[in-house]
Formats: structure tokens, sequence, C-alpha cells
């Protein structure tokens, strides 16, 4: 670099003044800092949603941590988020390299891939409690007694049957986050792992897995926390239902809220959810060995 | 193998190449043709053919379904198209006020991610060029937004609109959404942001250009397919948004797309092929768009996530 006098060298560290960041700072911390400390503070009062907000000690608490419903939404959200990860990790992980390489008819399959995400989750649900219904739908239209099974009304399938149905709707997103971290391989690499003999599995384990390191823990982090927000979906799909078989914790804080009209009881769901998504974040960023922006930093 | 690992990664802007140059120049068009190219891949390709079944019952059903009358749908094959294809359940659709939905929607959508967009942008360019604690603090506070489920803090939002006499306005949507869209998009932005070349931003500071200047001059133009795709990431997680609607609106007024399916959903609960119509329709404005624009959609989404 040429530039050495002291003037312009005091012009050019002159960085941009910081309130540049004034605005969205001011709608983050008004919109979601503040709600955030709003949710801690109404968790120790009283409220119905429409009279008066009164202060009212640990009694939400320990309504909310004595209520076996808490527990079993715990519980609801645990396997949802379990079975979830175990199903789209490996799908959207194959789906994202085999769409990388663009062949024609790969291309023509990787536009019809992604048409799930353009859809709201509501479409979706609807969709599904259309072609699962128990008389209307597509097992008994078709006479095929295996799928004309009350899916949604039976308590041991229903689990399944969300997880279905959120893989359906998430698989697309993370198959291209993989299809863009897969892209960013140097060709190199294959190159020379071929003319060293090796197959496409043994290239598969030794290059791509290794090099998606990143990829891998950005989208398992969005997905894990991502499952603390699948509301929409199960809202409208099975309502919580049948029982509290389907009552993930997102649900739980919104029925308690805004249909049992315990707000207090709510918000102290809402800063468990919180504490949960917190914590998950830093374990799996602490399992990746490097934070999340630092890894982001890793190609600039 | 360990040192395959640590092999530098290409400077991630190559993503944002769209897939058309892809195919045509640069030092990856070798790679297209994709790791283990001397045999076809017969397993991925049947993975590939079967997912595509998964993807594609359940759309061929809504959109077969919502194109029969009801005693069509009582009595045919599900499977089968219609024998008298019929549009009648999408003009009970269209006659619901579907305009006004659409409508509505399109406000909300436009409302808050032009300004989401723009109040991001500028976080960004500050936080990549600007020194000193406060926005090392405001980075950081924009970084624990993406780990905390901002879902949780719905029941503070609600009373916070309430009290300022907001609720059930389109605005009580717009304002939590701008908010909500402004963690992912400043990460994304920023993350480009830092692969401008810096001698670019000297060389407009010593010819005595203002950061405004260089933040529409040359940070925009630098940057444009990141803020296309953080423009449409927003657009359709706000498009397709239930919780807020659900929570902050209430008469048919304010209703948006998502709410008037599950609404439709309520009140015509036995006209399945109805309640699927209006599901094609809701759909419909988005797949236009995918279709004109998808090139661009999914290049600019792929690198927004990969970084």
């Amino acid at each position: 670099m040429s530039i050495s006098t002291g003037s312009s060298r005091r012009v050019l560290e002159k960085g941009p003044s910081g309130w540049l960041a004034a605005p969205a700072l001011v709608f983050f911390l008004l919109f979601a800092i503040l709600p955030l400390l709003g949710v801690l503070f109404l968790s120790f009062t009283k409220w119905d949603g429409l009279g008066e907000i009164k202060l009212d000690g640990l009694s939400s608490w320990t309504t909310v941590l004595t209520d076996p419903v808490t527990g079993n939404a715990l519980l609801v959200t645990a396997k949802i988020m379990f079975f979830s990860f175990i199903v789209q990790a490996p799908i959207s992980l194959l789906l994202g390299v085999f769409t990388s390489a663009s062949q024609k008819y790969r291309a023509a399959l990787a536009v019809l891939y992604f048409v799930p995400l353009l859809l709201s989750s509501a479409a979706v649900a609807i969709a599904y409690k259309a072609l699962l219904d128990p008389n209307f739908g597509l097992g008994p239209g078709l006479g095929l007694p295996f799928l004309a099974q009350d899916w949604l009304g039976n308590s041991d399938l229903v689990l399944f049957v969300v997880v279905f149905v959120i893989a359906w709707q998430f698989v697309p997103f993370h198959t291209l986050i993989y299809q863009g971290g897969v892209r960013q391989i140097p060709a190199s690499l294959y190159e020379a792992a071929q003319i060293d003999g090796a197959g496409r599995m043994q290239q598969f384990f030794a290059i791509t897995l290794p090099q998606l390191k990143y990829t891998i823990i950005t989208s398992s982090t969005l997905m894990v926390v991502g499952s603390l927000a699948y509301f929409d979906l199960v809202f409208v799909l099975t309502g919580g239902g049948p029982g509290y078989a389907t009552r993930l914790l997102p649900l739980h804080m919104y029925l308690t809220g805004f249909k049992a009209n315990d707000m207090g009881a709510a918000s102290a769901l809402g800063v468990i959810l919180v504490v949960i998504g917190l914590a998950l974040a830093l374990i799996l960023q602490r399992l990746g060995g490097k934070n999340r922006n630092a890894s982001q930093l890793e190609g600039a | 193998m360990a040192s395959t690992t640590q092999l530098p990664v290409p400077p991630a802007r190559r993503a944002a190449l769209s897939d058309k140059q892809d195919h045509k120049h640069g030092p990856r068009s070798k790679r297209t043709k994709g790791p283990g190219r001397f045999r076809p891949n017969y397993l991925g390709g049947l993975g590939g053919w079967l997912w595509l079944a998964v993807i594609i019952v359940p759309i061929y059903y809504v959109v077969v379904t919502s194109l029969k009358n009801q005693a069509g749908f009582f009595t045919s094959n599900p499977m089968m198209p219609p024998s008298e294809p019929t549009l009648d359940n999408y003009k009970l659709v269209l006659e619901n006020d579907f305009a006004m939905y659409f409508v509505n929607s399109l406000i909300v959508t436009v409302g808050s991610v032009v300004p989401a967009l723009f109040v991001s942008f500028m976080a960004a360019y500050a936080i990549v060029r600007g020194k000193g604690r406060f926005l090392a603090w405001t980075n950081n506070t924009f970084l624990l937004g993406l780990a905390i489920p901002l879902h949780a803090t719905i029941i503070p939002i609600y009373w916070m609109i309430t009290k300022a006499h907001l609720y059930d306005t389109l605005l009580a949507l717009i304002l939590p959404s701008i908010a909500f869209a402004i963690p992912i998009s400043v990460l994304i932005l920023s993350n480009f942001m830092r692969d401008v070349p810096n001698e670019l931003f000297e060389s407009m500071r010593l010819d005595g250009c203002s950061d405004w200047a260089m933040m529409w001059r040359l940070a925009l133009p630098m940057t444009r397919p990141a803020v296309v795709t953080v423009g449409i990431y927003n657009a359709l997680g706000v498009w397709n948004g239930f919780l807020f609607p659900l929570i902050l609106t209430q008469s048919p007024s304010t209703r948006v797309l998502p709410l008037s399916l599950w609404t439709f959903q309520g009140e015509f609960s036995v006209n399945i092929p109805a309640v699927l119509a209006s599901v094609v329709l809701a759909t419909l404005p988005l797949l236009v768009i995918y279709v004109v624009a998808r090139r661009q959609l999914l290049s600019g989404l792929t690198a927004g996530f990969s970084k």
C-alpha cells in the first residue's frame, strides 16, 4: 500500500459512524430484547391477557413446574427434535450432495425439490390433514389398509406423522444449504482422489464429509433450534392432540396464554423455551469447536 | 486426510455466481461433473427419484382434489384426475375475500421486508467497516437473536402492541416482523460485505466520499446477490408467517393469507376440495415467482447459507 502520509491515513482509518447501526438496533431492542426481559417479568405476574397485570411472586412458576403437562410438553419437544433431526440431517445431506452435481435430470429434479419451501406451514398442514383423513384421504380412497389408519387420531402414530411432515417441509431448505456447501469444495480435491484411485464412497467420507464440517454445524444448529419454533405446522395439523400427544412447548405456551388465559404461566414457559434455545445453540457451537461467527468468517 | 481438511475454502462469494456462469466458465466448470464422475451414481439416482415421489404426491393430491366437485371427491379414486374438472371451488374461495387477504399479505410483506433490508444493510455496513465497542456489542446482540427462539417473546409483544393501540392492525404485524428479520439479515449481509476489497473503500474515501455515498455506490452494488437473498428469505418468512397474525389480529379486514387458510378450513371443513383450492390459490403467487426467478432465488439462498 502506497498511502503513508499522516493525514490520508487518518482519513482512511475513519470508520463509519455507529449511528448507521442505530435503526436496526432500536427495532431489535424494542421488539426482541425488551420482550425477552418482558417475558421474564410477566412470569412473576398474574394476567389474563385483558385485565390488569398483578405481581404474583413465584406462583406461575410453581404452577408450571408442578404441572405434568409441562413435563410432557418437554418430552414431546425433545422427541420431535430428536426424530426430525435423525430423519432430516442424512436426507438433506445426501440430497445436497446429489443435487450439487448438475446433470440435466438432476437439475430438473432439483427444481421440484424446492417447491415445499414456498408453501406456508398452514398450507402444508391442511394438505396433509386432507391426505391423511381416515375416511376420505389417500389410504381409504386407494383401498390400502396400511394407509387407511387414523394417522392423526392415534396417539402412538401421530408423533411420527408430525416428524414426517416437518421433514417434508424443511428438508428442501437444508438440502439447499448442503448444496451450497458442496459447491464450495475445491474440485482439485476430487481430482487428486481419483488419481489416487479412491472410489465414490471413499471420496464421500474422506473429502465431502470433512469439508462440509461447518455446513453441517450451521444446518444442524438451524434444525435443532428451529424445532423449538415448529408452531404453525403442529398447531394446524393436530392442535397438539390427540390428548397431549403432540403438544410441543411453544404450542403449550400459546394454549396456556391465549386459550386458557394464563399469561403468567405461559410466560414462564416462554422463559423455559428461551433457556433451552440458548443452551442448545451454545452446545452445538462448542461441539463444532468454533463459534458460529468465526466459522462464517473462515472463507472470507 | 488431515491435510485435506485444512485446504483453504475458496472465497465464499463464488457461490454467489449464478448456476449459469457455473456451467460455462471458471475453475468450477470441471466440478459440475461432480465427485466420482466415472460411473453413474445409481444409488443416488434411486434416492433422488424416491424423494421426488415423496415431494410430489401430496402436491398432486391437493391440485387434483381441488378440481373435483363434492360428489366426485366422495366417489372417485383420490389419485385419479377428476372426470369432470370444475373450477367452482376456486370461484367459492375467490368470492370469500381472497383478494383482500392477498393484498393484506402483500402490504405486510413489502412493509416489513423493505425497511428490514434498509436498516440491516446500514447496520451491516457499520459493523463491517466501523470499529469500536458499541458496534461489537451491537453485532453480538444480533448474533444472540439467532440463538434465541424469538417466538418465546410473543406474550410481551402482544402486550406492547395492545398498549400501543395497534392490536388488529397491519402495522402490528409489520413492526415485530422487521425486528425478527434483522439478525439473520445483518449476518448474511455483513458476511458478504467483508469480501468487498478494502482498497475500493479506501480509494473512495481518499476521493472524499462520505460513508453514506460509499454504502449506496460501492457496498450495495458489490453485495447485490446478498441483498436479493436476504430480501427473498425474509419475504418468504413474512408471507408465510402464521403466529403473529394469529395473535395480533382478529378481524377479517386484517386477515393475511396463511390465517385465511386456517379460518377457511374451519368454515368449510366439510368441503375439502374447496379448502384445498384455497391452499392452491395461496401458493400460486409464490409458485409463479419461483418459476420466473428460480435461478436467482436458489443460487442466492444457497450462497447466503453456505458461508
